[in-house]
């Protein structure tokens, strides 16, 4: 400080206004611009997520056509309606099912992928990721195909093998089945590149000390492996059950939510009452449903996340 | 408590031989340090010891028994890393009793070896706190309290220090040499500082290319290198080193320098010398061995004058850089005694520490 | 020396020789595993490859072997996708959509996440953590009031209301993408830009795309394929042929007079699938760094 008043005595005779005050006009534009480049982020957001999301809450309790408010209206009628809960349960089983085994057979195929040459690693890493590559709604259709009621290939296998037809579609049991299938199918790739890089984001050392400590190869798994990976564990389940849960393609294309309505999920179901029966109030009153077991997940999952990286990082 | 030895244990990766053919006995309760630059073989060595890399071929024996398959978690060692490895999830007291808790040993015992070992390394009031709130020394502390609890027979230490400042290793290196005092157990030290080794070991092998240059205790490797590496890798600053050729003047040897620098070869040496006269030698003396005049000294024919160019003041002495024929050459001297760099100034060459090198092989005459 | 060296070349005998055997049999089961793992997951697309190279005669046929093409491969299904249904037009307005959303996305977020990792303004950290709860609204509980909204604008049954909807799918995501990417980015960098005397968007176009190219392909071609896999918004807004998308026009549209072309259908699926394949064929780095990015990094 005192080599600054030494080397520049001129400086702080100057009078303090004109450099300080240009100075914060900058300042005040910088941040401005700053603002303006989010603006447009802002306006979509805004516009295009939150209102509508606040809309739809007013639009649930207004009538079919519109003319009237009817408060809890829909909502209470729909929380009479048999289907109704059948839809909760079925989205229930659907997700919880669906992001289990997900999480499962991407971990395992994390660590097999893992345990290979690092050359093969990337060939086998490209082949398992095709099914989250193609277009849902593609695939979907694939594997409606797969299992048509006629012709399906699978049935075909089975017959060969002496068994008999599985009503894959038709019977509603069967029908869940295939539709958790399904998204098993498409969702487990993702959590094998997730998990893969977590895998990889674990420093080899720690795993030589442990070794050096005692631990087999599944001990080394639970006590090191796990918990460094539980960050990211949370984070791609809750992702996955967000997206799980909302998920449309799926059903709407191999079995519209039925047979007898057993497979709807709240997005079909809102689709149905809202767009094909054209009742935009009652759809949004189901679709509404989706919107507290989201967030009441959210924040636990959110909650463990934050709380651990404070100890950990 | 056991000892180590290697025999003919050869490290190959891919196309390159990391270590080649090395052999080493250590004893019970030792401290050996691996020293060499980097890439020398001596992490390697290490590691094949921890049973974290095989050896090509070769034995490896702890406690007398070959060890070569026999994975880390039964080898009965444990190894303080260079980055401390400590499970960042866990918090200390956990981090050093992860071992002992995976083998069942009953809570009781496991509370009273973590606090004995954090006794030992004065961590106690950390116990309950997680990696990341310590600081560098209080982490590699709890490395080593992990290693201590296990009570092993071996210690494996890769580079500990590096990681840490220059003032927090000096202290560091003196926890490293109590805990030893106190603990006893055979320890294998590995280290690209050569202060470290001196101050540490109670033998030094030094290491380069994947070999053993030299094995003995740090006095022995300071006075008496085998070969030219050891003599310019031990001592800091290092070793001066200068063409030089032997002649006989009269009825003694003579070292010449350069044309106008010639000394005098100690009687004790010229028997072992006299059949390198005429040869090309290199001439090796330490900087801590040319000082300024000493009013004590023998030999007046030992001093000669140099012009610094460059002049570093320590404090405590002051080195001094000046050319012989071409050749960068350091001195330390008393800060009274150095001049200003194009001065002339005397020097005295403490030649009873002089050590003669055969280019061609590198060995110390 | 040669003579010991020679010796102990050979393979050690006894214990060594099982814990190499013990990694090896590890390594076995593991590619066992994987290749089951594999069958699974490139069943689906095999068979669609298949059925859509079959004639519609043996598609039809119930006893021959559905997994293989029996009676010879022919491109008929191919042809008549292209000539005899709505496709190419699905494929022309997927194309226009998609080209502008990615535009769109990709100007808003580049602007958006360098302004919330480099500058600081009020409400600026709040709005980065904002963006990943927008995720918590799914487009599934959107899509009835935007029913609303779109008819309101009179936008319905017009792909122009995909370009205004899909960002709402493909901004968050980007722009905290690119977050990830722009932080890593030391801020000297920018600092030594803006001594050598550029202006902020100078700054911006010179210095810091160029160096953030790998997190901005990421995010393009997150954007892509998220626009050209839409499925709910076409679903609920678009109705006519002349409007509709791929996804939609293919699962729903293909089907004539109640009759199946499974052949046909297949072979629509796969071509509406190609373009993110082949991106993801020639640039799978950076599709997969996109998906990690976000989450490991967030």
């Amino acid at each position: 400080m005192v080599e600054v008043a030494q080397s520049y005595p001129g400086q702080l005779a100057q009078p303090a206004s004109r450099p300080q005050a240009s100075l914060r006009r900058f300042m005040r534009r910088r941040s401005t611009i700053a603002f303006l480049m989010c603006l447009p982020l802002i306006a979509i957001v805004a516009c295009l997520i939150v209102y509508p999301a606040f809309y739809s809450i007013y639009l649930a309790m207004l009538s079919k056509a519109q003319t009237k408010f009817v408060g809890l209206g829909n909502f209470a009628y729909l929380l009479k309606r048999d289907t109704f809960w059948m839809v909760v349960e079925q989205s229930a089983i659907f997700a919880l099912s669906a992001v289990f085994f997900k999480a499962l057979i991407g971990l395992i195929t994390a660590h097999l992928v893992n345990n290979l040459p690092a050359k093969g690693q990337r060939k086998w890493r490209g082949m398992l990721l095709v099914p989250w590559v193609i277009p849902l709604a593609l695939s979907s259709l694939g594997w409606w195909w797969l299992f048509d009621p006629t012709h399906s290939a699978f049935n075909w296998i089975i017959r060969g093998l002496g068994g008999s037809e599985i009503p894959w579609l038709s019977d509603p049991y069967w029908a869940r089945f295939s539709v958790i299938l399904v998204n098993v199918w498409y969702g487990a790739p993702f959590f094998l590149i997730m998990y893969l890089a977590a895998l990889k984001s674990v420093p080899e050392q720690l795993y030589e000390a442990a070794a050096i400590d005692g631990a087999n190869a599944w001990q080394r798994f639970v006590h090191i492996t796990l918990p460094m990976m539980r960050n990211i564990i949370a984070i791609t389940v809750l992702f996955s059950l967000i997206v799980t849960f909302a998920n449309f393609d799926i059903v709407q294309i191999m079995t519209a939510g039925g047979p007898r309505n057993m497979t709807h999920v709240f997005a079909t179901y809102a689709f149905l009452l809202g767009i094909r029966s054209g009742d935009l109030p009652l759809g949004a009153a189901v679709s509404l449903f989706m919107f507290p077991i989201l967030a009441v997940s959210a924040v636990f999952i959110l909650r463990g996340v934050r709380k651990r990286g404070r100890d950990m990082a | 408590m056991a000892d180590v030895a290697l025999r003919n244990v050869v490290k190959r990766f891919d196309k390159v031989d990391a270590v080649r053919e090395i052999s080493l006995s250590i004893p019970d309760k030792e401290f050996v340090v691996l020293v060499g630059p980097s890439g020398c073989g001596k992490s390697t060595t290490l590691r094949m010891i921890a049973g974290l890399e095989e050896a090509s071929a070769g034995d490896i024996l702890i406690g007398g028994e070959v060890v070569n398959d026999v994975p880390p978690k039964d080898r009965d060692i444990a190894m303080v890393f260079q980055n401390y490895a400590l499970y960042p999830h866990m918090t200390v007291f956990e981090n050093m009793s992860f071992g002992l808790r995976l083998r069942r040993t009953p809570k009781a015992e496991i509370r009273t070896r973590v606090e004995q070992a954090a006794k030992i390394l004065d961590i106690t009031d950390l116990l309950d706190r997680r990696p990341k709130q310590l600081s560098g020394g209080q982490r590699q502390r709890v490395a080593m309290g992990r290693a201590i609890v296990r009570n092993p027979k071996v210690f494996l230490f890769d580079e500990p220090l590096s990681n840490l400042d220059a003032k927090l290793r000096v202290q560091m290196r003196t926890e490293i040499k109590r805990v030893h005092q106190q603990v006893k157990t055979t320890t294998v030290y590995v280290t690209h500082d050569q202060i470290e080794a001196m101050t540490l070991a109670d033998r030094v092998v030094v290491m380069n290319g994947g070999r053993i240059e030299q094995v003995g205790r740090p006095h022995d490797l300071y006075h008496r290198p085998k070969t030219r590496f050891v003599a310019g890798f031990i001592g800091s600053p290092a070793m001066n080193f200068l063409p030089a050729r032997l002649a006989l003047n009269g009825e003694d040897l003579q070292v010449r320098l350069s044309d106008g620098l010639a000394f005098p070869v100690p009687a004790s040496d010229a028997a072992r010398y006299r059949g390198a006269v005429g040869k090309e030698l290199t001439f090796g003396l330490r900087p801590e061995h040319i000082t300024e005049p000493r009013r004590d000294a023998r030999d007046a024919r030992r001093e000669f004058t140099a012009t610094p160019d460059v002049v570093e003041p320590m404090g405590m002495e002051t080195m001094v850089y000046f050319a012989i024929n071409g050749t960068e050459i350091c001195a330390r001297v008393a800060p009274e005694a150095a001049a200003a760099p194009g001065q002339p100034m005397r020097l005295y060459a403490n030649l009873d520490h002089m050590h003669l090198i055969d280019p061609a092989t590198d060995l110390v005459l | 020396m040669t003579a010991q060296a020679i010796a102990v070349e050979h393979p050690r005998a006894g214990i060594g020789a099982s814990l190499r055997r013990n990694r090896r049999w590890a390594l076995v089961t593991s590619y066992v595993f994987l290749v089951l793992f594999a069958i699974f997951f490139l069943t689906p697309p095999y068979y669609m490859i298949v059925t859509s190279l079959k004639s519609d005669a043996e598609v039809a046929h119930l006893a021959t072997n559905p997994w293989i093409i029996a009676n010879g491969v022919t491109l008929d299904q191919y042809r008549l996708l292209f000539r005899e249904t709505d496709f190419l037009i699905y494929f022309k307005n997927t194309v226009i959509v998609t080209l502008c959303v990615v535009a769109i996305t990709m100007v808003v977020s580049v602007l958006a996440a360098f302004s919330l990792s480099r500058m600081r303004f009020w409400g600026s950290t709040l709005l980065a953590t904002g963006i990943f709860l927008t995720y918590l609204i799914p487009d599934t509980l959107l899509f009835i009031p935007l029913f609303q909204i779109v008819r309101g604008l009179g936008l319905l049954n017009s792909y122009w209301s995909m370009v205004l909807v899909y960002p709402t799918l493909t901004v968050p995501f980007c722009t905290w993408i690119m977050i990830g990417y722009f932080q890593s980015i030391p801020k000297e960098l920018d600092e030594a830009a803006l001594i050598d005397g550029a202006g902020h968007m100078q700054m911006l176009l010179k210095i810091f795309i160029p160096v953030a190219l790998p997190g901005i392909i990421a995010a393009t071609i997150f954007a892509f394929t998220v626009s050209w896999a839409a499925f709910v918004y076409p679903m609920a807004f678009l109705f006519s042929a002349d409007q509709q998308v791929l996804t939609v026009g293919t699962v729903t549209s293909l089907i004539k007079a109640d009759v199946y072309k499974w052949g046909m259908l297949m072979a629509g699926a796969l071509v509406a699938a190609a373009p993110p394949l082949v991106i993801y064929a020639f640039l799978m780095d950076y599709y997969i760094a996109g998906l990690t990015a976000g989450a490991t990094k967030g």
